[in-house]
């Protein structure tokens, strides 16, 4: 069978997703630098958040509390709606310095939605992982007079940073996959590029077959990512494979 | 106890056969609702407009039982393919792309489209004017294709709806935006939003993008229900219920008239 009878028993019009593909590079380019300044930007947000939260400061709990549970609570393409149409709706903000070189992009409002969104997920995540520092690491901490800074410094953060490792890389795929809600704002991400090609040759699968696969492509690699870092960072925690005592070989000698 | 059997089997039976024969009855139509006005929501959630009220007509005329359903704009093809509707009532321009793909019905209106842009935009509608403008059309629209093909030069802006095109120009987030000319002037240049708006440049008419006016469009090769709507339009344009929906929503007449409001 030759090259074009395979293709011609694929229900899709290859060419035109060939023929348009840099607009597809194009919209990966988008979705990429989206995504990832918006979890950057929120993740540096989610830190000194998330120990508010996770301690007991009359002021700063409840508040951070609130936002944490306002932007968790509703749909980030509510968010995003709220922020592109729903400022542009006040004569003050579109009259202010804000509304200029910010509030008017929808790549702004998407990047502010996207952040404050994920900055709500990460902070939460984070707080999980700072309570759950096993007592012991603590109680070292403190016998040996480090400070509540020190011990947080150099104890507890980093030792929830690397137990947040795994519930993080979920964090990055929602986004990765949240992100899409850009193409309802006008923007040309993948799959705006997608529903652009479905619009413009009225198409029914092309535009989101391909944006599928790229978004597929995406996650695999965040998830080789993650495996490497869960590889180096969380060593000592994997259970050691323990094989039954028949089977134990002697270890050679070194 | 026998016969009531029997007269049991035969109600059933009679039922089956009833509701078979209602189920192929009905005529599902695909529309939009958010095309004013030609297809829009009253307060209230019931759908309102020149399609919509042509819909009725011709299902009035054809005597078929007709349910409307709506659908968005992009997703309004596929959908028809899908078979969620049989038929598509939504200003549906006839062009040889969309041809490909599914049939359509004699025309049912044409209008021009045009470039709308602020009064005193500075810039002239053409393709050197709008070079590095941001122009807004809504996605899967004729408008898309004719902007990309004319346009070139210009930053072309895809919306869901063509409401949320006039939005973000009356946001100043788009430079211009083109649509049909009849929907430009009646929902937005004569709306408070469009009042520092104006018709930039003229008709512009275009086969390869535009086609040959706006149609009903059906399943390929759905040629009995596609010479049904044929039959069914020219009666209404002929008894005058075309007429008489065409005078509730515009002051001239739409079939392949321009606007004479400009």
């Amino acid at each position: 069978m030759t090259m074009e009878q395979i293709l011609s028993y694929i229900p899709l019009d290859i060419s035109l997703i060939a023929a348009n593909f840099d607009r597809f590079l194009y919209g990966v380019w988008t979705t990429l630098n989206l995504t990832f300044i918006a979890l950057f930007i929120g993740a540096l947000l989610a830190i000194p958040m998330a120990i508010a939260r996770a301690s007991r400061h009359r002021f700063w709990n409840p508040i951070v509390w609130g936002y944490t549970y306002v932007f968790r609570g509703t749909p980030l393409l509510v968010q995003t709606y709220l922020i592109y149409y729903g400022f542009g709706q006040f004569e003050f903000i579109r009259h202010s310095w804000l509304w200029e070189p910010v509030l008017s992009s929808a790549w702004w409002c998407a990047l502010i939605a996207f952040t404050l969104n994920t900055a709500a997920y990460s902070t939460e995540l984070l707080r999980g992982a700072i309570i759950d520092t096993p007592k012991g690491e603590v109680e070292a901490a403190i016998a040996t007079g480090h400070s509540y800074k020190a011990r947080l410094r150099r104890i507890i953060l980093p030792s929830a940073f690397r137990r947040a490792i795994p519930a993080y890389s979920n964090e990055v795929i929602f986004m990765l996959h949240g992100s899409v809600v850009a193409s309802t704002i006008t923007l040309q991400d993948i799959l705006g590029v997608g529903r652009w090609l479905n619009g413009r040759y009225y198409l029914a699968y092309e535009g989101f077959i391909t944006a599928a696969l790229l978004y597929f492509l995406i996650v695999l690699c965040i998830a080789s990512v993650f495996r490497w870092l869960e590889r180096r960072y969380l060593r000592h925690l994997t259970r050691r494979e323990t094989p039954a005592t028949a089977e134990i070989t002697p270890e050679p000698t070194r | 106890m026998k016969r009531r059997t029997l007269f049991a089997t035969a109600a059933a039976f009679a039922l089956t056969l009833g509701s078979a024969a209602f189920a192929q009855d009905v005529l599902r139509i695909g529309v939009e609702g958010a095309y004013k006005p030609f297809s829009y929501k009253n307060a209230d959630g019931t759908l309102a407009g020149f399609d919509i009220d042509i819909a009725n007509a011709l299902c009035a005329q054809m005597q078929r039982k007709c349910e409307l359903v709506e659908q968005e704009w992009d997703g309004m093809i596929p959908a028809l393919k899908a078979k969620k509707f049989d038929a598509i009532v939504a200003s549906m321009s006839i062009t040889e792309e969309r041809k490909r793909q599914i049939d359509f019905s004699d025309k049912y209106y044409q209008t021009p489209a045009r470039l709308v842009a602020k009064k005193d935009a500075g810039f002239e509608g053409t393709p050197e004017g709008l070079a590095g403008k941001r122009i807004g059309v809504q996605r899967g629209a004729t408008h898309q294709c004719y902007a990309e093909k004319m346009f070139p030069g210009a930053e072309i802006v895809l919306y869901g709806t063509q409401e949320e095109v006039f939005r973000d120009l009356a946001l100043g987030r788009i430079d211009a935006e083109l649509s049909d000319s009849l929907i430009a002037q009646e929902s937005f240049l004569s709306t408070p939003d469009g009042a520092d708006y104006a018709f930039l440049g003229g008709d512009h008419l275009d086969v390869e993008c535009y086609g040959e006016g706006v149609g009903i469009a059906v399943r390929k090769g759905d040629t009995e229900l596609r010479e049904a709507l044929n039959a069914a339009i020219t009666a209404i344009r002929e008894d005058g219920t075309y007429a008489k929906i065409n005078d509730t929503y515009f002051p001239f007449d739409i079939y392949g008239a321009r606007p004479a409001s400009n």
